[in-house]
């Protein structure tokens, strides 16, 4: 829905969820299944100019600016599952936020869900350049 | 191993138990109670007590530069630095030590010998014939060549199973093929190449061939002089040596006539501002202060492989291959990648539906080290029409019980991601 919540109230929301789970099993099957609800991105959008460089697995990112609501609509894909999800997370706070939102949200809950120590920094650099790539993509709508 | 090492018949077969408790990475848990099972080391092996102590001991008692002080520590560094040239002489049985030079490993030999002798040795339009299965390091270094001089990259493919196509190869050494750079072990798939063929081909045509050793002077036999390879480079670091050193051998006669790679300190004659001229091989090549603990390390490293008996350490290898590849090949919706008939050490495989990704993380969270992606063989997974693989590497220190754990890992694997 757009944005009467804000970017760290989802964040807080997701913290939440995440604590529900005691072990690492739990919320691995969570973070999946968080990526395997978000929409299908469909092929016309899985663009050279959507490809997230930076992953192991392949992620595309897409954006559009909704003008009458003045926010931002991300979707977003990957072939890994895990990386899905975590396209799922960072999707789920951003989605629906101003542009001035996204460009300066932090990201300083993806430490506090208990994935991030197990992420090999090498998806962590994925995650990163996901993260990247849609900041920069909400400071070309910003005015 | 090392041909110079005589099997010993009398020895006890290896005791990959008693091995595997001479390397403290290996006793440790990972994630909590989790023990760690370590199955990356094409990537790169784990030390020994007597490699780490060897560094440690170093920088306690010995630290000083090499070949030029006058004073005791420094005449001790030398002789240790050297000494190790001698251990890396003997380990790969070359004909002297001047033919044994110091690199940061694989990848600086690959390139030291494409700026140089590849700049004598191949003009415009000439082919350079690689394989299909290079890594990335052996095959950047030639394409910068070729772009530099104008010549053309050629490569003889890989089958199905993972072999060189090698009745194809007339088709690709030619009357224009001016070297010859292929890899002695796939990283990706184990094979083990027919390089003794390779080599006697393109010699029979005066074609000379450099040998990426990366994967295999950790696990064959290396013998330079019996092999006749022009070049032969490896890393330490994955010969239970330290990281960030390698040798280059390369004939004498090349060395001699190759410019130096880079210049600087060591490697003089004389210098003054008219001109320089140079030292001989190996020290034209060593410029500048070298890596000298991990130099020293890396000697240690081959005298401890040395010490091995290694007609059983092959055999146990072996069996910890073919009893992981009998395991892990049967698991429905998995597949083998790389089925040569003549391999070592490397067991590739893909799941049908699950990202190797995916698998390489809860494979880690499950405390199973493995490597996955293309592994720096892009051109060679992409032959595959694949995304990447799940590598699982073996060293001598392995176990059926390491295997035992990655198959438990891998059904689990299914178990959430199928």
């Amino acid at each position: 829905m757009p944005g009467t919540d804000t970017v760290s109230d989802r964040a807080q929301e997701i913290v939440d969820e995440f604590s529900l789970f005691s072990d690492w099993m739990g919320r691995y099957e969570y973070l999946i299944e968080l990526g395997d609800d978000i929409p299908l991105l469909p092929d016309e959008h899985k663009t050279d100019d959507n490809y997230v460089h930076g992953c192991q697995s392949d992620v595309w990112i897409h954006a559009e600016y909704d003008d009458e609501n003045s926010v931002l609509h991300f979707q977003g894909d990957s072939n890994a599952k895990i990386t899905k999800g975590l396209a799922a997370l960072v999707i789920r706070v951003l989605n629906e936020q101003p542009p001035e939102a996204v460009a300066n949200a932090s990201f300083d809950f993806l430490d506090d869900i208990g994935l991030q120590d197990n992420l090999s920094s090498q998806r962590n650099n994925g995650l990163q350049a996901m993260i990247e790539q849609m900041q920069e993509r909400a400071k070309t709508f910003r005015n | 191993m090392p041909a110079t090492t005589s099997p010993q018949t009398d020895a006890p077969a290896f005791d990959a138990e008693a091995f595997r408790a001479d390397f403290p990475a290996l006793q440790q848990d990972i994630y909590e109670d989790t023990p760690l099972v370590y199955l990356d080391n094409a990537a790169t092996s784990q030390k020994p007590t007597a490699v780490i102590d060897r560094l440690d001991h170093f920088y306690r008692h010995e630290n000083s530069n090499v070949h030029r002080g006058v004073h005791r520590l420094s005449q001790e560094a030398t002789d240790e630095y050297e000494s190790a040239r001698q251990s890396l002489t003997e380990f790969i049985n070359a004909q002297r030590e001047e033919e044994v030079i110091f690199t940061r490993g694989t990848t600086e030999g690959l390139n030291l010998i494409a700026s140089t002798f590849g700049e004598m040795t191949v003009s415009e339009d000439d082919e350079i014939l690689l394989t299909e299965m290079e890594h990335h390091s052996n095959i950047v270094p030639w394409q910068m060549l070729a772009e530099r001089v104008g010549a053309e990259i050629r490569v003889l493919p890989v089958n199905d199973r993972g072999e060189l196509e090698m009745n194809r190869l007339d088709e690709f050494l030619t009357d224009d093929t001016a070297l010859v750079a292929v890899t002695h072990v796939s990283n990706t798939l184990g094979t083990i190449n027919p390089i003794e063929a390779l080599i006697d081909a393109a010699h029979a045509v005066d074609v000379p061939v450099v040998v990426d050793g990366a994967q295999s002077a950790p696990h064959l036999p290396v013998d330079v002089q019996a092999l006749d390879a022009d070049f032969f480079v490896f890393s330490g670091h994955k010969m239970f040596g330290p990281t960030g050193i390698g040798i280059l051998y390369g004939k004498h006669e090349h060395l001699e006539a190759m410019p130096p790679y880079h210049g600087g300190g060591d490697m003089i004659d004389e210098v003054s501002f008219d001109g320089t001229t140079y030292d001989a091989p190996p020290h034209k090549f060593e410029a500048g202060t070298p890596n000298i603990a991990d130099v020293i390390g890396l000697g240690t490293a081959a005298e401890y492989m040395m010490d091995l008996d290694w007609t059983a350490v092959q055999a146990h290898e072996d069996d910890v291959l073919s009893y992981a590849t009998e395991k892990v090949g049967a698991i429905d919706g998995l597949r083998l990648i790389g089925t040569a008939a003549a391999k070592t050490s490397v067991l590739s495989f893909v799941f049908d539906d699950i990202h190797p990704y995916d698998a390489g993380t809860f494979l880690d969270r499950l405390g199973i080290a493995v490597r996955t992606g293309h592994h720096c063989t892009q051109p060679l997974v992409k032959r595959y029409g694949l995304p990447g693989t799940i590598r699982a590497s073996f060293a001598a220190y392995n176990t059926r019980q390491d295997v035992d754990r990655l198959v438990e890992g891998i059904q689990n694997v299914k178990s959430m991601l199928g």
